[in-house]
């Protein structure tokens, strides 16, 4: 296992790697990249338990699926650094006849993504679908899943949760980054989600929270309770308060770096902010 | 004209649940979903031998079809089943995002398409399923024409890798294929040879088209009868050999005119070898409540409307 100064010192490079990345294509989506960036490095560096090398089945692994895909830059930046396809690669984003597509896709191959995602509301399906084929092979390995509060505003979330209770899919551990923000301003402002911890309960999940998913050691103690409450009659729901662009200073708070590349001086600062630590790609 | 026999009218549902019974019991990986609709699907069997490969999910159409997308990884080959309406038009950015560009291997397996479905009305009848599924990058897109031919079907896809829509219908109709026809994707098979009128039809009216052909041989027409079951992709070759003896055409589907096997055919031929075509379909239309029979006699997609489109192309006939 990893020391935590590790684990913090990539979430350090992770965040480089993520306005780097949106910087050259003068494109994407750095705020909730930015935001779920503990999550990311603590799911694939000390929760998961993962074999070497990539195929589609994962059979004897646990498996991951991003609901929503436009934070691809911080996805692409931990399954490079986590060994799936050369660190060189994240050069590529965005650009022509890349795997880094803007949105995450298996159409080209890319070692690590099992599903495409980018059109909301469609990850927690395939993950209870993963989940339930985990179950027919008898293989004890988890689903994770993560999807955006916004994202819940899509109907057939609802039907997914409502699935997963009622058939008893406990071998799934779905996260909300709940960070308030969606492209037109604060959730609570374009289409409330009040509150979503009872939502999911009534549905009939065990639902727990992460208060500040931006403290590493706290998103690794919250993914390690929820890795506890697996295979006892309820799919896992964790809510986790993020705040869009953590680690950005002028990115934080505001849904206006939702999807919004930083200029050169803006690079600089964010740079600054986040100095090198495993060198950059 | 070659005699085809009447085995005893059968649903091709029936031939899809038959099907699955059969995979149930020859291929482990197969499972089944179905949102809310076993009795329809004809899929009892199939769920009382593998209770354990089978997920209701409700009538929830797009939960569906991420969750058959979801258990490919790990191996598995997921049949859904609903109507054709809710298996496409309702799912339809599921499929494309979750299925078809992730290059799942789920088979999108669609009873009661078309008007054929009867009193339920326009709201259950989609005819535009064809063309919304040919449209995706990937997709097979079967439509077989009976009970015996559907059930091979059900089969053969369960072998392909691939997403595959499989369409079928409601009504109990003429069953004539061989009970041990295998069923090749893809591959258009030869009814009737002739040399007057190429006749290219798929599903429920493959059948009308054989009636067709056999009152235009008593009026001296020599009509050749094409079953393409397999609209996407399509068999270009055996289409072009036959419009190059006979020089006209005349494609035949219960589907929009719109997005279906007559302009796979038009643009086959435009590209290849340019042949005056007349499309039995419906034309851009809903359909409605009534009986099958009826339905079928209102939107010109029955026995009669292939003999007027035979007459009425042969006149464009160089």
């Amino acid at each position: 296992m990893p020391q935590l100064k590790e684990l913090q010192d990539l979430a350090t490079q992770v965040r480089r790697d993520i306005v780097r990345m949106v910087h050259k294509v003068n494109s994407g989506h750095p705020g909730g990249s930015l935001g779920c960036t503990e999550f990311f490095v603590a799911l694939y560096n000390e929760i998961m338990e993962l074999k070497e090398g990539f195929d589609m089945n994962g059979i004897g692994e646990d498996l991951f699926f991003l609901s929503n895909g436009h934070i691809s830059p911080v996805y692409y930046s931990v399954l490079a650094r986590r060994g799936y396809f050369p660190l060189e690669e994240l050069n590529t984003f965005r650009l022509i006849d890349s795997r880094l597509q803007g949105h995450p896709t298996t159409h080209e191959g890319l070692p690590g993504v099992r599903i495409a995602s980018g059109s909301l509301g469609q990850g927690m399906s395939v993950a209870i679908g993963a989940a339930l084929a985990k179950k027919l092979n008898n293989d004890p390995h988890i689903i994770y899943s993560l999807h955006g509060d916004g994202e819940l505003q899509e109907g057939q979330n609802w039907e997914a949760i409502m699935f997963a209770a009622g058939k008893k899919v406990d071998n799934l551990i779905a996260t909300v980054d709940r960070n308030g923000q969606q492209i037109d301003g604060a959730t609570e402002d374009v289409m409330p989600l009040g509150d979503v911890r009872t939502k999911f309960e009534a549905f009939g999940w065990d639902v727990m929270e992460i208060e500040n998913g931006n403290d590493l050691e706290a998103v690794i103690a919250g993914l390690k309770e929820a890795k506890s409450r697996t295979g006892k009659g309820k799919p896992v729901c964790i809510i986790m308060t993020t705040v869009m662009g953590h680690g950005v200073d002028f990115m934080m708070h505001t849904h206006a770096w939702h999807g919004k590349a930083p200029n050169d001086e803006q690079l600089e600062v964010a740079l600054a902010q986040n100095p090198e630590t495993l060198g950059d790609y | 004209m070659k005699k085809y026999i009447d085995q005893g009218k059968n649903d091709t549902r029936s031939g899809y649940g038959a099907g699955m019974t059969e995979l149930g019991r020859t291929n482990p990986k197969v499972v089944a979903l179905c949102a809310d609709l076993v009795g329809s699907l004809k899929i009892q069997e199939f769920i009382d031998e593998n209770p354990e490969r089978f997920f209701q999910v409700g009538i929830a159409e797009a939960n569906m079809m991420g969750i058959a997308a979801g258990l490919t990884i790990g191996g598995y080959i997921p049949f859904t089943g609903t109507f054709a309406n809710f298996s496409t038009g309702r799912v339809y950015d599921q499929i494309r995002q979750s299925i078809a560009y992730s290059g799942k291997n789920v088979k999108i397996c669609a009873s009661h398409a078309g008007v054929t479905l009867g009193e339920d009305g326009a709201t259950h009848q989609i005819l535009e399923d064809i063309g919304l599924m040919k449209m995706l990058p990937g997709m097979t897109v079967i439509n077989p024409c009976d009970f015996n031919q559907t059930k091979a079907a059900t089969i053969a896809i369960a072998e392909h890798q691939g997403p595959v829509y499989l369409r079928f219908g409601r009504p109990k109709v003429a069953n004539f294929t061989p009970a041990d026809q295998k069923f090749e994707i893809g591959k258009a098979l030869m009814l009737n040879e002739g040399t007057d009128v190429t006749i290219v039809a798929t599903g429920h009216l493959v059948w009308e088209s054989l009636i067709a052909a056999e009152n235009l041989e008593n009026q001296g027409i020599s009509a050749e009868v094409i079953n393409i079951h397999t609209i996407k992709p399509l068999d270009e070759e055996a289409i072009i050999k036959s419009v190059k003896k006979t020089g006209c055409v005349v494609s035949a589907e219960e589907h929009n005119f719109l997005g279906g096997l007559g302009e796979s055919v038009a643009r086959t031929l435009a590209i290849h070898h340019p042949t005056p075509q007349a499309f039995v379909a419906t034309q851009d239309t809903f359909g409605e409540s009534g009986t099958p029979a009826q339905l079928m006699e209102k939107y010109g997609l029955n026995n009669k409307a292939i003999e007027k489109a035979v007459l009425e192309v042969l006149e464009k006939k160089a």
